[in-house]
């Protein structure tokens, strides 16, 4: 239940806009295809660059991996709210009694989803291109992914939120995002070299994993805090 | 058979809107200066007023998506710090129309019914779309639709929860004779309803014999208030003029 009177309840309001994103989603295609054919184009080309006689330099299929998850959650971060703009829908979100931090979480999802659609292609990829043995430890990898995926779509929601109006949103975006989350990509990019080392280390990766979630956590509270002023006026 | 209508009738309802002495800038440019109005239930104020004289931003105060530089709004006992519970009471067309174009009629419904709360969103939508005579295209995505029909649509998306205030801005635009003539029904019914309806328009011509007050705006100010205004056009020519004269 939602603690303010009048209010949509919380979690309702949360599936509903995830659910309405997704639904537009299925229908366009727009972000998914977008997305992936960058993303995909991302990898391939580095591959061709650094990959020599099947073998890629060390911790640079980690490296490229998240390069690509990054610039490619831009583009779904910038798409997503786009199409919120363009007909005003988000004026009619914020004028809904649904709580505002649920609007935020719902949108976060949505991207969430979006970029683990992407992922579900890119780590295959990678794996084929660069001959990482990333599956080899694969509840570890899921839960890096996830967590560095939630990091970057948790600041990346919040800014494409705040910059929905501004003109020059396209490039302010990645201005203002990528500073912020070169500590979610630093250690989405150390927790994955760490599952490609020849003697795995789950304390390593433990470490790099937990410093996600840390991040996470900030994050996602920060944002939730001040989604309802950011978007007000 | 059509779920019961949200009622009107609680804490939260309120039985008027004031605005006081309400100003608004944006950075040196000064929108609205020290506008004041109040409309009671049962009520339609026009806002008329050429571009930029303030209606569309004096329409984003009342909707609480903006907030006032100085003075202040009250809805009954309510103010825009209400939040939730007041925009649960408000229902706002403007002038983009606020629908997702890929979902269809009946999916856009239900998603604002449901946003708002409502207990049985297909039901909500379900009537919402027979008010709108749209029930053949229900299922056809809003990109399909003309002007006008999205227009239908976005007035039945505003009014689904039967808000106590109704702000429209131009709600006559890309509308033919039969849609205006219906809309022009559903506002009076509306005020019969007991809503307080504000309509920022230009159509002198569809809003004469409509409005039980008018508020004339210029350069954001507020240059005549007059109730029951007749001869609309003629009436707002009037106020104009002088409004360019006392400013000149």
């Amino acid at each position: 239940m939602s603690g303010v009177p009048g209010a949509t309840p919380f979690a309702r309001s949360v599936w509903l806009i995830l659910r309405k994103d997704l639904t537009v989603e299925v229908r366009s295609r727009e972000i998914a295809y977008t997305t992936l054919f960058f993303a995909a184009s991302c990898v391939l080309i580095f591959a061709f660059a650094l990959v020599r006689e099947g073998r890629a330099p060390e911790g640079g299929a980690a490296g490229i991996l998240w390069i690509a998850v990054l610039f490619a959650g831009t583009l779904a971060l910038g798409r997503a709210f786009e199409r919120e703009r363009q007909s005003e829908t988000l004026r009619a979100l914020l004028l809904s009694p649904m709580p505002r931090p649920a609007i935020y979480l719902g949108k976060l999802l949505g991207i969430v989803a979006l970029l683990a659609g992407t992922e579900l292609v890119l780590v295959p990829l990678v794996v084929l291109l660069f001959s990482a043995r990333l599956f080899a430890h694969p509840f570890w990898l899921l839960g890096i992914v996830i967590t560095a995926t939630v990091g970057i779509a948790a600041v990346g929601t919040l800014f494409a939120a705040m910059l929905v109006r501004a003109r020059s949103r396209d490039v302010l975006l990645p201005v203002l995002l990528y500073p912020v989350v070169v500590p979610v990509i630093i250690a989405g990019v150390q927790g994955t070299a760490a599952l490609l080392q020849p003697v795995f280390e789950p304390a390593l990766v433990r470490f790099w994993l937990l410093l996600l979630v840390t991040f996470d956590i900030v994050f996602v509270v920060l944002a939730l805090w001040t989604f309802e002023a950011v978007m007000s006026d | 058979m059509s779920p019961p209508p949200a009622s009107r009738a609680d804490a939260f309802d309120f039985p008027f809107v004031a605005v006081s002495d309400v100003s608004r800038a944006f950075g040196r440019r000064r929108a609205l200066s020290r506008v004041s109005l109040r409309v009671d239930q049962g009520q339609i104020l026009g806002i008329l007023g050429p571009n930029g004289a303030g209606k569309s931003t004096l329409l984003a105060i009342l909707a609480t998506l903006l907030r006032p530089t100085s003075g202040d709004v009250r809805y009954g006992t309510l103010t825009a710090t209400d939040g939730a519970a007041l925009r649960a009471r408000i229902g706002v067309l403007g002038h983009d129309l606020f629908l997702y174009p890929e979902l269809t009629a009946r999916e856009n419904l239900e998603f604002f019914a449901s946003a708002h709360g409502l207990p049985h969103p297909p039901e909500a939508a379900r009537t919402a779309l027979t008010r709108a005579a749209l029930d053949e295209r229900a299922d056809d995505p809003v990109s399909a639709f003309s002007r006008g029909m999205r227009q239908r649509v976005a007035l039945e998306r505003a009014l689904i929860h039967r808000p106590r205030l109704v702000l429209l801005d131009e709600p006559f635009t890309g509308l033919d004779d039969a849609s205006a003539a219906a809309l022009l029904a559903r506002l009076r019914a509306l005020r019969d309803d007991g809503a307080i309806v504000i309509v920022a328009t230009h159509d002198l011509d569809l809003a004469d014999g409509l409005l039980d007050h008018a508020l004339f705006l210029r350069d954001g100010r507020v240059a005549a208030s007059m109730a029951r205004p007749e001869g609309l056009r003629s009436t707002y020519q009037n106020v104009m003029t002088r409004a360019l004269g006392s400013a000149t």
